[in-house]
């Protein structure tokens, strides 16, 4: 066991300090008594309390895991579907073409993405709502998802759809019985990632979110506009939370799936 | 060489199956002038080959000279573009995998991981709608058969290498296929099991009386396990025949070279004494004698002899001169693998020939050692005259 030092041990506390003494202190103002908030006055829970009057915030919470859900969901079908034509179908033409324009929206600027949903929206005079945000988080949370899926489809051992359908299984019926169940924690970990980045998202949805489906991101900034609130810090302190379950997922269902992989791989080699 | 005997005692139990020779027996498997192209690689070059009902056969090569394809075109995992595969002479080769009566063992075993074992083995019958008791039934046959009672409960993952492959055999032999393939079955078990592994598959493919085709690069794996072999070189089927044919009369310096240890001699063709050739070789001027058996060729052509190490005489004294065949060199190198000692011997225009000699006796000191000047000889019948 290596030992670390005093030097070691700071470096590390002030680098943790940085990326997450903001996020505590939001934690710790959630909890309050004062209305103020740079004053302390004492433990209290009451703005968690409040915040279960709020119905605005209610509300956007609620439209926030909804679209989350729901856009993760869609991200996550069609995101494995890129994924296997990208894996399986070899070379075909226009392959290079097809996987640049998937993973474009990886890399463009949020604003340039919503701003042109938002465009393409009011063009075919789509009106904005629940719906528009969420096919707008599908659209950039779909590219993730493949390349989860992807990594995974690669290291998948071909023979054992062959074994299965040398045994009597019909190909759709294999992918169903034997790929689906083996790349499965690939597909979850692929939808909390979806879920995550949907319920983070602020810039996309400002665009195209309507009336009636204002997300939690969007509330609590609009909110914050006014003047920072307890009521918002314990908001966030929620959401926070929501992210960091779903992040712990994330990882432990790659770690899991990456375990399996290697356990499988040296069950084949020995 | 123990292999070898307990293979000479178990063909002696089957010496009556020879179905091949029989011409008026129907082939359960026949490949009628097969072609199977990848890109501009002919994987499969216009294979034609039967195998018959009941009979272990092996498919013997280097790797890519097209075994596997043409096991693969069997079990429908690829379609020939030219030439047909029939199965009891219907023509499979529009069938996709799931609907051919033929199952596979993978080289990888493919279990599949998220199964038990039990699930595993299910899986082939399940598919074939069979009812639930049956099912049961035949699962607990199939662990006994493969000697994993009480295992049906296990992953993949918590069995050892030696337990994986016979969980794939089991879930293999499930469905009582007509045929069973079995690729590389056991390239990834050490030698010891694999020996074991052998009789064992020979003894399961004699009691259910099921015919066997196994793939394998192994030339000592294919002779134990099959009753034919049939050597495959670049896509081609280069020989088929038992495996004392194959060993006792290749009909190339490919197939003599790839089964077995063999020196060759490269000499002109003079003439014939009766049934012995006349061969002048072209290194040294010796005039070699071999039985000429099939091979035809005229005089002057360019002919090879093969001899196997254990059909030459090595001898430290000079040898009687109406002795066929005296060479002489000096002792290279010597292996000495116990049962038998191989040597390498030097021969005055810089060739080597190999002689074995089994070590009948537990002599201490070796009678021939090291740079010592010895003679070498080998009767007309010993030597294979090959044209090619």
């Amino acid at each position: 066991m290596r030992r670390f030092g005093a030097f070691h041990i700071a470096v590390l506390a002030a680098g943790f300090a940085f990326l997450y003494v903001p996020i505590l202190l939001v934690v710790i103002y959630s909890f309050n008594a004062s209305r103020l908030v740079t004053v302390w006055a004492g433990f209290s829970t009451k703005w968690y309390a409040a915040l279960l009057a709020n119905t605005q915030l209610l509300d956007a919470a609620r439209v926030s895991l909804m679209v989350a859900a729901v856009s993760a969901t869609i991200a996550t079908v069609l995101g494995t579907l890129v994924a296997i034509v990208l894996v399986r179908f070899g070379r075909f033409r226009g392959r290079l073409v097809f996987s640049s324009l998937v993973y474009a929206p990886l890399v463009m600027p949020e604003v340039i993405t919503g701003l042109s949903l938002l465009l393409l929206y009011v063009a075919v005079a789509f009106d904005r709502g629940f719906w528009t945000v969420t096919l707008a988080h599908v659209t950039f949370t779909l590219s993730f998802v493949a390349i989860v899926v992807q990594s995974r489809l690669i290291s998948f051992d071909r023979s054992l759809e062959e074994a299965a359908q040398d045994l009597g299984c019909p190909p759709a019926e294999t992918f169903f019985r034997i790929t689906l169940p083996i790349i499965l924690p690939a597909l979850i970990a692929g939808w909390l990632l979806a879920f995550t980045l949907s319920l983070d998202d602020l810039v996309i949805a400002s665009f195209t979110s309507g009336p009636g489906a204002t997300t939690l991101p969007i509330q609590i900034y609009s909110a914050v506009r006014l003047g920072v609130s307890p009521e918002i810090n314990a908001a966030s302190t929620i959401l926070i939370g929501l992210v960091t379950l779903a992040v712990i997922a994330f990882s432990l269902s790659t770690k899991r799936s990456e375990v399996e992989r290697q356990r499988a791989e040296r069950g084949a080699a020995t | 060489m123990a292999d070898v005997i307990r293979q000479q005692q178990l063909g002696g139990v089957r010496r009556e199956f020879a179905p091949w020779t029989d011409p008026a027996a129907a082939p359960l498997i026949r490949f009628d002038a097969v072609t199977k192209r990848f890109g501009d690689v002919a994987a499969v070059d216009g294979v034609s080959l039967d195998i018959y009902e009941r009979e272990f056969f092996a498919l013997l090569g280097p790797s890519g000279c097209g075994k596997t394809t043409l096991m693969r075109l069997l079990a429908g995992f690829e379609t020939p573009d030219a030439g047909r595969v029939l199965l009891g002479g219907e023509d499979i080769s529009a069938v996709p995998p799931h609907l051919r009566p033929v199952n596979m063992m993978f080289q990888s075993y493919a279990l599949f991981p998220h199964m038990s074992v039990a699930a595993n083995i299910a899986f082939g019958p399940k598919m074939d709608g069979w009812p639930r008791a049956r099912v049961d039934a035949r699962v607990g046959q199939m662990l006994k058969l493969v000697q994993l009672d009480g295992l049906g409960a296990r992953k993949p993952h918590q069995l050892s290498g030696g337990q994986r492959q016979r969980v794939a055999l089991a879930r293999s032999l499930a469905k009582s296929p007509k045929v069973l393939l079995l690729d590389e079955p056991m390239a990834a078990l050490d030698k010891k099991l694999r020996e074991e592994t052998q009789f064992e598959l020979m003894h399961i493919q004699y009691e259910l009386g099921m015919t066997f085709v196994i793939v394998t690069h192994d030339q000592e794996e294919a002779m134990t396990v099959a009753d034919r072999i049939g050597v495959m070189d670049k896509g081609r089927l280069v020989q088929v025949g038992t495996p004392a044919e194959i060993y006792e009369q290749p009909n190339s310096r490919y197939v003599a070279d790839f089964i077995g240890d063999v020196t060759l001699f490269k000499g002109t063709l003079e003439g014939r004494d009766g049934d012995v050739a006349l061969v002048r070789e072209r290194t040294s001027g010796v005039l070699l004698r071999a039985l000429a058996g099939m091979a035809d060729a005229a005089p002057g052509a360019t002919v090879w002899i093969a001899v196997r190490p254990e059909k030459a005489r090595i001898s430290p004294d000079p040898l009687p001169p109406d002795t066929p065949n005296v060479l002489s060199g000096e002792v290279f190198d010597i292996a000495y693998l116990g049962d038998l000692s191989i040597y390498k011997v030097r021969r005055p225009d810089g060739t080597f020939m190999k002689a074995s000699q089994p070590n009948a006796t537990r002599l201490v000191e070796r009678p021939i050692g090291w740079d010592d000047k010895v003679w070498l000889s080998f009767a007309p019948e010993a030597g294979v005259l090959l044209t090619r």
